[in-house]
């Protein structure tokens, strides 16, 4: 082989080695949800589980997830005003407040503050119980820690996250209108007059849509990376900041991928 | 004689990637006999525990317990084989979200909450047996000692009445008196209870104290076994040089 041809080699030898790892890593999250699905549709069920994961991640997710949307909704309106204001189009302030609340802000911030939140906690917890044994000793007592931990975690975050949009979506668009009638001097009823108009039922399906997506990404990766977690608090770690990465990207990437197909 | 055999290992092997941690390991263990598995750490003594539990599937070999060979048992087989087994992890692996007697009985709740007046009922006969009382009942594990917490994850081995337990360093973690304490709760409990019982420990005053058989497990394979008896006489060089304690020697 001429020499010079060695670092090329090498080169695309380690991009080989890069897309076979990720390639392994879908292979194995898919794995992960697909056996996780096909347990957890047959008894033992665990409802009581299920109740403390959707207090555990809806309910108190809530004061995050209303801060992040009143600020937001707020935010949005001054700057359309500001960008509306040069080309006399201030009256746009509503309709774009409304659709970008909804269609993207609402669900992308609420994915992600619960991302923050509930895949990292996931991680942490089952990364815990790994390298602790606990998950070992689960199996070991008869209990499938499918069934019992990743099945409740991921239907939780289904159901939850989907709720918490439509709340931040509300509160979203209050924060806009709040800062639109009484620093802007927006006429109230016509402001909500033209959300109305604008707010459509297909929005609010699509805001379901990828919030569910959201949900079963933000369960699966802390379910997944805790999961597999190995080499004491150090690898507890990794997994936390793993899981809150992909979460993150797999968010922001599905997002993009419905909003392109939906709008295209 | 193998009919008589509660477990039976045949040329167990697995490898992670190229560490071979297991390479052919052939063991009987008879019913109602303490068998300890002693060797270095990362000899591979938890993998063949692990194995044995199913929570590892094995490269090959046949892992028979009763006759009944599981390394080709569907999950939901195995989960019914599992409940003649019950385990002592080496770190206890008490679930720290659940109070104590829930913990004791979780193998017979599998984590539901019924029956809480006999399962507390229960959880206390248990931990009466482990030299407990009812005071640590509502405790979290969190807020016992490790000694305690190793008698209460005894208790919760023990609760739903396996036919066989296994001890993964019992007394690892504990100072020399409470390891004692749990080399005769293990003794008591194999002669009470008649169970099977399998342990790992490399500790040789625990080895003595709670084996009827000893055998050694080194790079993979049993290198030695025999009644307890011959562990200080075994004329093998691996396990003289083990239960001496001595740096020098075939083993590095």
């Amino acid at each position: 082989m001429s020499p010079t041809l060695q670092p090329l080699i090498a080169f695309f030898a380690s991009v080989g080695r890069l897309l076979l790892s990720a390639l392994s890593s879908v292979g194995q999250v898919t794995i992960f949800a697909a056996t996780t699905i096909s347990r957890a549709i047959r008894p033992p069920y665990y409802p009581a589980r299920l109740l403390e994961q959707l207090l555990q991640i809806g309910w108190f997710s809530l004061p995050v997830v209303g801060m992040t949307a009143i600020f937001s909704g707020a935010a949005l309106a001054q700057q359309t005003f500001t960008a509306g204001s040069r080309f006399n189009a201030t009256s746009t302030v509503p309709a774009i407040v409304v659709l970008g609340i909804v269609r993207e802000l609402g669900p992308v911030l609420v994915g992600l503050m619960v991302a923050g939140r509930v895949s990292s906690a996931m991680a942490a917890e089952l990364g815990t119980m790994r390298v602790t044994e606990q998950l070992d000793a689960l199996t070991t007592l008869r209990t499938d820690p499918y069934r019992y931990l990743i099945a409740p975690r991921l239907i939780a975050a289904l159901i939850a996250i989907p709720l918490m949009v439509l709340i931040a979506n509300a509160i979203g668009i209050f924060g806009g209108y709040f800062v639109a009638v009484y620093k802007l001097d927006f006429n109230a009823v016509g402001y909500l007059d033209t959300t109305r108009q604008f707010l459509t039922a297909t929005d609010l399906q699509m805001a379901l849509v990828k919030s569910a997506f959201f949900g079963f990404f933000i369960a699966l990766m802390g379910c997944y990376h805790g999961f597999r977690a190995q080499g004491g608090a150090a690898g507890v770690g990794r997994a936390t900041t793993d899981a809150v990465v992909s979460a993150f990207i797999l968010i922001l990437l599905s997002n993009m991928i419905i909003t392109l197909m939906a709008f295209g | 004689m193998v009919d008589d055999c509660k477990i039976v290992l045949e040329d167990v092997a697995k490898a992670f990637g190229a560490n071979h941690v297991l390479d052919g390991v052939n063991l009987e263990i008879e019913r109602g006999e303490s068998m300890v598995i002693i060797g270095q750490s990362g000899s591979g003594k938890s993998v063949t525990l692990k194995c044995i539990l199913g929570l590892i599937k094995p490269d090959r070999g046949a892992i028979r317990v009763d006759g009944q060979d599981l390394t080709h048992l569907s999950t939901r087989e195995l989960e019914r084989v599992r409940s003649k087994f019950g385990m002592l992890f080496q770190g206890s692996a008490l679930f720290d979200s659940l109070p104590i007697w829930r913990n004791v009985t979780f193998a017979l709740t599998q984590g539901r909450a019924r029956d809480s007046v006999r399962m507390r009922k229960i959880a206390e006969e248990n931990l009466e047996r482990v030299g407990l009382d009812a005071n640590v009942l509502d405790l979290r594990p969190s807020e016992l000692s490790g000694g305690m917490q190793k008698r209460v994850a005894l208790a919760r081995a023990i609760a739903p009445r396996p036919e066989i337990i296994f001890f993964d360093e019992p007394t690892t973690g504990l100072d020399p008196i409470r390891a004692d304490v749990i080399n005769d709760l293990i003794v008591e409990l194999v002669e009470d209870l008649g169970v099977t019982a399998l342990t790992i420990t490399h500790d040789m005053a625990s080895a003595r104290k709670i084996a009827h058989r000893v055998a050694m497990l080194y790079q993979g394979k049993i290198v030695w076994r025999g009644p307890r008896d011959r562990l200080y006489d075994s004329g093998n060089p691996y396990v003289d040089q083990f239960v001496q304690g001595r740096a020098e020697g075939p083993i590095r």
